[in-house]
């Protein structure tokens, strides 16, 4: 036992020093990638960011500069913008985490003994990824219009008011972000459910616990890695999409996230605004997403 | 008992509303691609196979097609190269720096798209270079990339060295080593990257938004379309989902029909 690990310690050492060049040589692609378009890149915005905006005849241009006046719109100007991103965001995380919670604990525990539709409902979940998501969102912004089914038949049984509009409220939008992101929050809730050993879910309930008490003290704990990385993955990007929230597809005039002032002001060739409020859209993720696995304590994860 | 049975149940209601929330659009698209609409398909007119049958008939929808699918083709080669031998560096081998590399390739991931868009456009403005086809493939490798190490690193850190091991003892060279047993075991898993990344950059519409140019590819056709979308773009998309979908349920049943017939063995 002993020599045999003793050997294959040895091993390991040698190979280590053979292969760490290999190793290197197969990473050096991907690495000279990312920095050429994601390091790079990153700076650049930065340094735009910064920039000097100027107008020489019909040509917008810039020059680089320490102009950090192109950050003031995001708190003053576009500070309501900024709001809605995170609390859209916020609540169409908390939304999708509603939707995919139970299906993913319906699929990942209860489906287990009957693996072939367990593997077809998992599908399902998966299924919108391959059906364009403009359409869909459009799909929904034309059940939602005006001369649409839903708004008539809610008119009808008196739900809503004659006067009331389904599209362009903040309400389509968080709907919106909240369909187009619930498999993003289902997955990784499946990955972690479906391992989930039940034997703890038993112990729990043989000692009395009643069923509420043994999902908040048992099965939530134990699931925590797969919420963590559920709401990341679907408010980070809910936080700077603008197909939702823009006048063609959910949204209306009132319900412009900062994407939308993104899109505005790169179409406009204002880079240096754009950039700004890019940067600071990427700051303010960080110091959330930051704040919130400190919060939930799993620091590993990231 | 009663109790336990109701709770079983209205779980079970409840992910049934669940999956039919998510295919409400999904049945909605593929309806619409039957809809014998003029240019705009907002509203149902009548049933028809035209929009199948012509689905060039708007000259639009193709061109942005054949643009999409380059895109998504020239993309996936590329991301699923770099992407699965870096795949492999990083579970394989040790080397400076790599849990610095492994933290950068996950960076992409978390960072949201309208950043990478702009900040991809950006380096191209400040660099003179006109976006076009070559800087909307740059920059779905991008994305694609980070989602190709993720999935191919699963499957490399199933792969038993044993097994390199046995080949090599046999004096097989590294590379008959590499061909005849790394590659085919990483297989399953560098097709199904392949065929991720292909979905996304197909189906990407804002990191392409920032940095197409003049170019159209099949998303951005449909946002432009302001007044409307013609049902020849529902079309191509029910057909692609239709394609993937069966691609999806022929994998799955085949390695449930294996699963299954490895467990008779057993017995």
């Amino acid at each position: 036992m002993a020599i045999a690990s003793i050997t294959r310690a040895n091993k390991d050492a040698k190979s280590r020093v053979t292969y760490s060049r290999v190793g290197l040589i197969l990473v050096a692609p991907a690495l000279a990638y990312l920095g050429l378009f994601f390091i790079t890149p990153f700076v650049l915005l930065i340094m735009t960011s910064l920039g000097q905006q100027s107008t020489s005849g019909l040509n917008q241009t810039f020059s680089f500069g320490l102009n950090f006046a192109n950050y003031l719109p995001l708190v003053t100007d576009n500070l309501e913008n900024v709001l809605r991103s995170f609390g859209y965001a916020l609540i169409a995380s908390i939304g999708a985490l509603l939707i995919g919670y139970p299906l993913a604990y319906f699929i990942g525990v209860k489906m287990r003994h009957r693996p072939m539709l367990q593997r077809m409902l998992i599908t399902l979940v998966i299924a919108p990824f391959f059906i364009s998501f403009l359409l869909r969102t459009l799909a929904w912004s034309q059940i939602f219009s005006n001369s649409g089914p839903l708004l008539g038949f809610l008119q009808d049984v008196g739900i809503m008011g004659s006067g009331d509009r389904l599209l362009g409220t903040p309400f389509a939008v968080v709907f919106g972000l909240i369909y187009n992101f619930v498999p993003f929050m289902t997955l990784p809730l499946y990955t972690t459910l479906e391992k989930l050993d039940i034997r703890y879910l038993e112990a729990g309930s043989d000692l009395y616990a009643s069923p509420s008490r043994v999902f908040t003290k048992v099965t939530l704990p134990l699931s925590m890695p797969g919420v963590i990385s559920g709401t990341l993955l679907t408010f980070i990007p809910m936080a700077g999409d603008y197909v939702n929230a823009s006048k063609n597809y959910l949204g209306g005039a009132q319900t412009s996230m900062l994407g939308n002032i993104i899109e505005a002001e790169y179409k406009n060739f204002n880079y240096p605004v754009a950039s700004a409020l890019s940067v600071g859209l990427m700051a303010l993720i960080l110091i959330l997403i930051t704040l919130y696995v400190r919060k939930v304590g799993s620091e590993d994860l990231l | 008992m009663k109790n336990i049975n109701l709770g079983r149940n209205s779980l079970a209601v409840y992910a049934t509303l669940a999956i039919t929330f998510l295919m409400i659009p999904i049945v909605y698209t593929i309806a619409f691609s039957f809809n014998d609409s003029g240019r705009s398909n907002a509203s149902w007119v009548g049933f028809t196979f035209d929009k199948w049958l012509n689905v060039c008939a708007d000259q639009g929808v193709c061109a942005a097609v054949s643009n999409s699918i380059l895109v998504g083709v020239i993309s996936t080669v590329l991301a699923t190269a770099i992407g699965t031998a870096a795949a492999i560096a990083l579970v394989r081998y040790r080397f400076r720096f790599r849990s610095a590399v492994n933290l950068l390739v996950f960076l992409p991931l978390a960072t949201p798209e309208i950043i990478m868009g702009s900040g991809l456009a950006a380096q191209f403005f400040n660099f003179g270079i006109d976006r076009g086809l070559t800087t909307v493939i740059a920059a779905h490798v991008l994305f694609c990339l980070s989602f190709v190490v993720v999935t191919v690193k699963a499957r490399v850190q199933i792969l038993d060295p044993v097994l390199e091991e046995a080949g090599r003892d046999l004096y097989a060279t590294p590379s008959k080593v590499f061909f005849k047993i790394t590659l085919p075991i990483l297989m399953p898993g560098i097709l199904a990257a392949a065929l991720l990344s292909f979905a996304l950059s197909f189906d990407d519409f804002i990191v392409t938004y920032f940095n197409s140019g003049p170019v159209q590819t099949f998303p951005l056709f449909i946002y432009s379309q302001t007044k409307g979308v013609p049902a020849e773009a529902n079309v191509v998309s029910s057909a692609v989902f239709i394609l993937a979908i069966a691609i999806v349920l022929t994998v799955q049943v085949r390695s449930s029909l294996r699963n299954a017939k490895l467990k008779k063995l057993a017995k």
